[in-house]
């Protein structure tokens, strides 16, 4: 422990996470946050599958089952996936680069908190007049025509936690371009430090267009403007194209995290070098270029017509050809090495096959002619779900069990780790693998109930049971954090003792400040050559000094509550007085707050050089 | 002294050449903004010549801001310098995918 951080009460806790700037706590925040809307998105597909468990079920009735699937998507998707990830790329990737924090301490704190009071805004739906109901793809003709105010939670809700992300993404590209240590040349960069970065990049590009789509659905339905509505000269396919430019990187940014988080998993636990590693970083970078060039294949039955249909089918194609290749380096890299199956690596190994069957499933799909039988069906649903769950949400569980003891100092249990895997893995291919012939026996998405009879009956029950599996294994995960914690027995640097890459040089957790010194980085995989050369620790790259740091600051929050309370004036100002002086009222106290930090000089402090050796005599390696 | 992160481009070349480069550099700017004001006159004298049909002035205007674009960030924001090659990446990816996006939306949406 470091003399800065004391006990401290709970209050002054709770303050100091709502001030902070440091990436670590950030990442614990991103961590919890996404947890929180993942367990609730859960609850939602839980819903989802009892209401579809039997025919003709009456559980929920047909509006609620439409929000319920609305706010499943949404939320999965913006509000758990990404913060999940963003969670792990602040906690690991400074450290995997030799950086004492990111580039942008305060835009970091700000990202968290317009990606929390969007997600809160979005989610008070449920307890004002209604949730969004026109999936979370919202397309313009359906939610233009929905009643109520679900689509302006959604529009305005995503629109705030957007922005966040696009702060969030632009803050990881600078680091990474700007904060490399000594002899971190690009080469060198660990591959989950270059999944961020191409990740942070697709964020760059793409998050533009949803935020121009979600301004022209705001205005259409909050200010008479009509961009998205024929009758008035607008044209509701080009919300379609706006919303795929932005979804289809979208899931390339979901997905290219998690490989990048399988690739340290591999490496580390077939104590092998990553097999190909240009290679691997080569089609990273490729994945993220042609995942701009195909948007258009979630439209294939929009009429855009054989020429441009054909187009996109063959670009889709493509893509398959590098992911095949980071497929087989990960095989590679297992082939010959010597394997340990631990939680995170059994995640790693199920993933190849899971999310494989997504990839061809995604094939299948692309081939234009036949998605005209596919789309819409519960075909699609399987393949997402093969590739999201199979990939991202495999990702995420693993890294959480991978990088728990460096974000907290303490080792999740194994066992109970295994058994999260197991129910997890079994419920998830119960539940995903029926949908595909479910599919092809004509089942369409989106329905809220289904007619005995049809030979869908046995297919969703299993599908139903398959749930259950994956609510225990999740509840299993619960249970494995909080006897953890509360057992609370820290563990020294290198837990898993196969670390290969920087952040397993410093004690879990690390100090704020990170590094004492910089490291010198002499090749890729920096702490394992060191290791192997009989070394403690890195060898510094720059004499012990004082250290500069931000200060934290409360302004992150009072800006993005700004904006959430500007949302509610936009919202209501058809039908209340109230509505533009809350919308002015809230703009102003963001433009305040941004105005005020703008102009109070903040210099932040050192950590004086006396402190950090002090912090040494006292065995402070935590 | 407190350790400073380190940043990419940050050349330390001795005074003498700086001048050198520094006057060089004051050079080509008054060029390219004698160019770029020579221009601005052509687009506005393409547009007042009533002669010329709009499907000549637009292309051509367009052409003409082009240039004036690469002017500016070659010339005057330096991006012909070392050190920039991230920016320029990040820059001609964006140009691209905007430009991807607009040739989609007038051969698909709207043609
Ligand atoms: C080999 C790679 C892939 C190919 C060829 C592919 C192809 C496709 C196609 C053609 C569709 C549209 C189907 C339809 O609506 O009729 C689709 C839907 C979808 N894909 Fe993929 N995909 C691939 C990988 C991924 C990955 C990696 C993810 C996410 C991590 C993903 C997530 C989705 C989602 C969420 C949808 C459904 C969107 C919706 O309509 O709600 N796909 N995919
Ligand atoms: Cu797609």
């Amino acid at each position: 422990m470091s003399t800065y951080a004391q006990k401290k009460g709970f209050g002054a806790t709770i303050w100091d996470y709502l001030t902070t700037v440091d990436h670590k706590k950030i990442a614990i925040l991103y961590l919890i946050a996404g947890g929180i809307f993942f367990i609730l998105g859960g609850l939602e597909a839980v819903f989802i599958r009892i209401q579809l468990a039997v025919p003709d079920n009456n559980f929920v009735t047909a509006g609620q089952y439409n929000e319920i699937l609305t706010m499943h998507g949404t939320t999965m998707i913006f509000l758990a996936a990404m913060p999940l990830l963003f969670a792990f790329m602040n906690a690991i990737m400074p450290l995997q680069i030799g950086a004492r924090d990111v580039a942008f301490p305060f835009l970091n704190s700000l990202g968290f908190w317009l990606f929390f009071f969007g997600g809160l805004f979005l989610n008070l739906s449920w307890f004002l007049d209604g949730a969004p109901d026109a999936g979370w793809t919202s397309y313009a003709s359906l939610s233009l025509d929905s009643a109520g105010h679900g689509i302006d939670f959604y529009a305005l809700g995503l629109q705030i936690s957007g922005a966040g992300t696009l702060i969030g993404g632009i803050n990881f590209l600078v680091t990474i371009i700007n904060m490399r240590a000594p002899g971190m040349t690009y080469m060198r960069m660990p591959l989950f430090t270059w999944s961020t970065f191409v990740a942070s990049a697709l964020i760059l590009f793409a998050f533009p267009p949803l935020t121009i789509g979600l301004f022209f659905l705001i205005f259409d339905r909050m200010f008479g403007s009509n961009f998205f509505d024929p009758t008035m000269g607008g044209n509701t396919i080009l919300w379609e194209h706006l919303f795929w430019i932005f979804g289809h990187p979208e899931v390339y940014i979901l997905i290219l995290p998690a490989f990048g988080i399988f690739s340290e998993i591999f490496a580390t636990f077939s104590r092998k070098r990553l097999f190909g590693y240009s290679s691997m970083v080569f089609a990273t970078v490729l994945i993220g270029f042609l995942g701009f060039m195909v948007w258009a294949h979630h439209m294939f039955t929009t009429g855009m017509g054989p020429v441009a249909n054909a187009i996109f089918a063959v670009a889709t194609m493509a893509i398959a050809v590098p992911t095949g290749i980071k497929i087989f380096n990960w095989l590679f890299t297992m082939w010959g090495g010597s394997i340990k199956f631990t939680t995170p690596m059994l995640w790693a190994v199920a993933f190849i096959p899971s999310f494989v069957a997504g990839g061809v499933t995604g094939i299948m799909l692309a081939t234009a002619a036949a998605d005209y039988q596919y789309h819409d069906s519960y075909f699609v649903v399987a393949h997402f779900h093969y590739v999201i769950v199979g990939g991202v949400v495999f990702a995420l569980l693993a890294g959480t069990h991978f990088y728990w003891p460096k974000m907290f100092g303490t080792m999740l249990n194994e066992f109970l780790g295994k058994i999260t895997f197991w129910l997890f893995l079994i419920g998830f291919h119960l539940t995903f693998f029926i949908q595909h012939f479910l599919g092809l026996m004509g089942m369409p998405r989106r329905i809220f109930t289904f007619l005995k009879g049809q030979g869908l009956e046995t297919g969703n029950m299993i599908s139903t049971v398959g749930a259950i599996f994956m609510s225990i294994a999740v509840i299993v995960l619960l249970i494995n954090i909080v006897i953890t914690s509360v057992k609370n027995e820290k563990v020294g640097n290198d837990p898993w003792e196969d670390g290969r890459t920087l952040e397993w040089a410093l004690p879990s957790p690390p100090p704020f400040y990170n590094f004492k010194q910089l490291p010198l980085v002499r090749g890729l995989d920096a702490y394992w050559i060191e290791k192997m050369e009989g070394k403690q620790g890195m060898t510094p790259a720059e004499p012990l000094g004082d250290i500069h740091m931000p200060n934290n600051s409360i302004i992150p929050v009072i800006m993005s509550i700004g904006l959430f309370i500007a949302a509610f004036g936009a919202m209501y100002h058809n039908e209340h007085s109230w509505g533009i002086p809350v919308l002015i009222g809230g703009m102003l106290i963001t433009l305040l707050s941004m105005f005020f930090r703008s102009v109070k000089d903040d210099h932040g402090f050192h950590i004086h050089k006396e402190d950090l050796l002090e912090d040494e005599d006292k065995g402070g390696k935590a | 002294m407190a350790n400073q992160q380190p940043t990419s481009g940050n050349p330390r070349v001795d005074i003498a050449y700086r001048k050198k480069k520094n006057a060089e550099e004051m050079r080509h700017q008054v060029i390219t903004f004698a160019l770029m004001i020579f221009l601005t006159l052509v687009a506005f004298a393409a547009v007042g010549y009533a002669d010329f049909s709009g499907w000549f002035v637009v292309p051509f205007i367009l052409l003409l801001a082009i240039v004036q674009v690469i002017f500016q960030l070659y010339y005057f924001m330096h991006m012909s310098h070392k050190g920039h090659e991230n920016p320029q990446l990040f820059l001609f990816t964006g140009v691209l995918v905007g430009a991807v996006t607009i040739l989609a939306f007038m051969t698909v949406i709207w043609w």
